[in-house]
């Protein structure tokens, strides 16, 4: 059987839409195949091959013990409505097998469909029908639910199901009957485009006809604010490009969910494309609208900017103490304190020492009071006006960066070090008062925080180990910046999980440049013949070593060592240890690999636990030597290999 | 093409025929329609209610000494409460639109996702704001919590910008260009107002003074609140003018802090102390006998 689910709301905010989408997509159908979509409006779930009743099954009831007798037994089958020839004898007991028929997975749905919708998790739910009444994202106003031509019926917060839908709140029809099949064409005659994938195609198609930059993220936040996109092109009056294009592109973008037009690329053009939700605009009204809106966001911009020019960073410093960091923490003056403290330690120059003062003055600016995303960019922007020096200036522009795991990191060696620090500064700050990212709670993007410290000591090849950059007693802070350390080099740069920890284990008190180094020439040579088993025969020495319950290890006795294998072993032991004295990490880990055969023979032909033992505590010392001298770039017991188990 | 005049009387008409009761703006300063006790207060109980009325909202941080085309220091919001939301409050709002000359077949509608909420009320709620041709006209709130409880029906509250309305219907760039009566510029009327509100909130309020006028009001408030529990006739008892203590503290606290004057450490300390007079008024109100 076909089966359809509408559940018709009032706009549902864009972002929260796929989420949901993936919660219906794991309903429970008999069998069935299942394909979901949405609209602000409408959550949608649509399936074929549902069955139409569940089998029948087949269970087994105890009843009395035979000694209760035949009455017993005549009113153990009456109350499972069953003769008392039905019943079996199995031991000392009366038993019924009954047969439990399927039922109609019509009622099945009707049953289950309400929990399933109320059920589903939002970000933030509210309720409309009074105290204690249903909640969900927004009000539910109509549902469809059809099993095939017919309603499943159900009642959610007052509204029964059926098979109305409605259209585009403005240009479709208010009530209109569907059935499965007549659905989604109904609801294009009514001006609603139920495919996603479609709208997007639609919004992208158009738009880049008109020019439109695209811009991912936008397009996918207007296929869910429409039902029926149509893309404009406007126009704004060409002075404007003299304002920065920072600006210009968040107006649109940001707040005017408008994709910006370029010209010669990397430059603006006077135009924008909007998405409006709606056919079309044959009038030009909607067009003239968007442009008088923008002309006003434009105006505006431009007012801040000559506002802000009457007062130049430097003269801002001070007003800092009125706005909040953190309401625990105090505020951007004592923060701005700190940061040119900590970029004075970690050997910042004067070009950063006089960014990091002025890096949070734009905060008291109309502009980033107004566009609060351009706090840095808007800081930059202004220095540079105002004469700083370019390092100074674009170390501010640049110093919230990276924003994500797809920004870059700042490009001058100023804005590095005040991002670093900037970024520690609120690191440490709320890790003392104990605002520490818990699950998926991390309100003040620690992490990301974090992560950016990780990804500048890196990228930038910064040479501070983490250690230094924390106080002794901030082992909280250090254990979750070597966690984002971990996280980096294995989901980001793809290091295996193994390899991660055969470094950073045993050397992660090394500077990170140095850690990416070894992970490079672990990851080099590990596929070569020689590496895995000679990783697999540390381990062995390693378990062998802790088994022998020696605490101390003797000099090694070079009188003891038995021609053949033994000494062998121990030539090449010095052979390497020399030749991988001054080499690279990867030459030296590829000599080290050469070690293999002779370890292998070793381990042949020799047997450690002699009896006698002088001999046996010579095998352990040369094994133990073998292990410290050739640990020292990465952890091979570390390494996962064949014979392993994860 | 209507007036700034003629656009309030047809949405108080529209409103009034919907049985909305035509309130007249309150009498105290506030910030903004939310505040007034015919919202604040009345959203709480279980008592059905509909309410529309003109609330010039005042903001001192805002003011631009009428320099800026689209801010101001004090700006008129129409105010609808809708209590409990009827099932189709959007169609009947869009329906307004179509009662002041907005053609929505020729415009572009788009509810974006924008949720409100007041610390010192101790209250928030869940909506959107509408947009018109990208203009940000009308504020939709599901309103859940009031002064720190959840309330009983869930009223809608409309909030229209007028303002941008006008400016939008009469295709000006300037809200002091907006006619307001026939012949009569926005300007005229409000511009003065502007100036100089701007030149005191910014630059000559007596920030002294108001420290001490939002502890009087503050302690006037209190000390109303202190004397319920023991009121022989609690229906008598003045909850609404020990309100109106509140919107006191709020107004001078707005205009403190457009004098920067409140000081980060101090900040998060005023807001509570305007908060725990709002929850506790409107804890009286939902207790006293009506």
């Amino acid at each position: 059987m076909n089966f359809l689910l509408e559940i018709g709301t009032e706009e549902i905010p864009h972002w929260m839409i796929p989420g949901a989408l993936k919660q219906l997509a794991a309903l429970e159908l008999f069998g069935a195949v299942l394909q979901v979509d949405a609209t602000p409006r409408r959550l949608v779930v649509q399936a074929s091959g549902v069955s139409e009743r569940t089998p029948d099954e087949h269970q087994t009831v105890k009843g009395p013990p035979i000694s209760a007798g035949d009455q017993a037994a005549a009113g153990f089958a009456k109350k499972q409505g069953a003769t008392p020839a039905e019943l079996e004898k199995v031991g000392n007991y009366y038993q019924l097998r009954k047969r439990v028929p399927g039922r109609a997975v019509r009622d099945l749905l009707a049953e289950s469909l309400p929990g399933a919708i109320v059920g589903i998790q939002w970000p933030k739910t509210m309720y409309w029908t009074g105290k204690g009444g249903p909640r969900f994202i927004r009000p539910i106003r109509w549902i469809v639910a059809l099993l095939d031509d017919q309603v499943i019926p159900f009642e959610i917060a007052g509204v029964k199901s059926g098979n109305l839908t409605r259209g585009h709140r403005r240009l479709g029809s208010s009530s209109i009957p569907v059935t499965i099949a007549s659905y989604e064409s109904e609801l294009r005659k009514n001006f609603v485009i139920l495919s996603s994938h479609e709208r997007r195609h639609k919004i992208e198609t158009e738009a880049v006809n008109l020019g439109a930059k695209l811009d991912p993220d936008l397009l996918e936040t207007l296929t869910f604010i429409t039902e029926y996109p149509t893309a404009i092109r406007g126009d704004f009056d060409p002075a404007y490009l003299e304002l920065p294009a920072e600006v210009l592109t968040t107006v649109m973008r940001h707040h005017q969910k408008y994709f910006a037009v370029e010209g010669a690329p990397g430059r603006l053009a006077p135009n924008f494309v909007a998405v409006m939700n709606t056919g079309g605009d044959p009038g030009g009204l909607v067009k003239r609208g968007n442009e008088r809106v923008l002309r006003a966001r434009f105006n505006d911009a431009r007012f801040f900017w000559e506002v802000d020019q009457r007062k130049k960073l430097a003269d801002r410093v001070s007003d800092l103490a009125h706005v909040t960091f953190q309401a625990k923490l105090g505020s951007y003056l004592e923060k701005t304190n700190r940061v040119v403290e900590l970029v004075k330690t970690l050997g910042g120059a004067e070009h950063a020492q006089r960014a990091a003062l002025l890096s949070k003055c734009d905060l008291t600016t109309e502009m980033v009071k107004e566009f609060t995303d351009l706090q840095g960019i808007v800081g930059g922007l202004y220095a540079k006006a105002q004469g700083e020096p370019e390092p100074v200036w674009r170390a501010i522009y640049e110093h919230y960066k990276p924003l994500s795991m797809d920004d870059s990191i700042p490009e001058t060696r100023e804005g590095q070090i005040l991002a670093l620090t900037d970024k520690l500064d609120t690191l440490r700050e709320c890790f003392k008062i104990g605002l520490v990212p818990t699950g998926s709670k991390d309100p003040f993007a620690l992490r990301r925080a974090a992560q950016g410290i990780v990804r500048i000591l890196v990228e930038a090849q910064i040479n501070h180990t983490l250690a230094s950059l924390v106080a002794t007693n901030e082992i909280a802070l250090l254990e979750f910046l070597e966690e984002r350390a971990h996280h980096y080099f294995r989901e980001i740069r793809g290091f295996k999980y193994d390899e991660v920890n055969a470094v950073l284990k045993k050397f992660g008190s090394t500077t990170l440049v140095d850690v990416e180094l070894r992970l490079t020439a672990l990851a080099a040579v590990r596929p070569t013949e020689d590496f895995e088993p000679l990783a697999a025969s540390f381990k062995r020495i390693r378990n062998i070593l802790r088994q022998s319950g020696l605490s101390h290890y003797p000099a090694l006795n070079t009188a003891l060592l038995e021609p053949g294998p033994e000494r062998d072993l121990y030539d090449e032991y010095l052979r390497v240890r020399d030749a991988t004295k001054s080499a690279t990490y990867r030459a030296a880990l590829e000599t080290i690999a050469s070690l293999r055969p002779r370890v292998d023979a070793f381990f042949d032909k020799v047997l450690v636990n002699a009896l006698d033992s002088d001999i046996r505590a010579n095998r352990l010392t040369l094994l133990q030597r073998l292990l410290v001298e050739f640990s020292t770039i990465a952890d091979f017991s570390e390494i996962v290999t064949s014979g392993d188990q994860k | 093409m209507d007036t700034f005049q003629d656009t309030i009387l047809k949405l108080k008409r529209y409103w009034a025929e919907r049985g909305a009761i035509i309130q007249e703006p309150y009498d105290i300063e506030v910030g903004a329609g939310t505040m007034c006790p015919e919202t604040f207060l009345r959203v709480l109980g279980p008592k059905p209610y509909r309410v529309a009325y003109v609330q010039p909202s005042r903001r001192p941080a805002d003011g631009r000494y009428g320099e800026n085309p689209n801010r101001l220091y004090k700006h008129q919001q129409l105010q609808v409460i809708l209590k409990p939301s009827p099932d189709d409050v959007i169609d009947q709002y869009l329906a307004s639109l179509e009662a002041i000359g907005i053609d929505l077949l020729k415009h572009d509608i788009k509810f974006e996702e924008d949720n409100w909420e007041a610390p010192t009320l101790g209250a928030w709620g869940i909506g959107w704001q509408v947009m018109l041709d990208g203009l940000e006209i009308s504020q939709f709130t599901y309103f859940q919590q009031c002064g720190g409880m959840d309330l009983d029906l869930v009223p809608a509250e409309l909030t229209y910008g007028l303002e941008r309305i006008s400016a939008f219907l009469q295709g000006v760039e300037s809200v002091y260009d907006i006619e307001w009566a026939p012949g009569v510029k926005y300007s005229e009327v409000r511009l003065a107002d502007e100036v100089q509100s701007s030149v005191y909130n910014f630059e000559m309020a007596d920030v002294e003074r108001l420290w001490r006028l939002f502890s009087e009001h503050e302690a006037e408030c209190k000390g109303l609140l202190g004397q319920y529990e023991k009121y022989p006739s609690q229906g008598r008892f003045p909850v609404l003018p020990a309100y109106e203590q509140v919107l006191k503290c709020s107004h001078v606290f707005n205009l403190l802090d457009a004098r920067g004057a409140i000081s980060v450490t101090e900040r998060v300390g005023v807001i509570k102390r305007v908060r725990d007079l709002a929850v506790g008024t409107a804890r009286l109100w939902v207790d006293q006998p009506q």
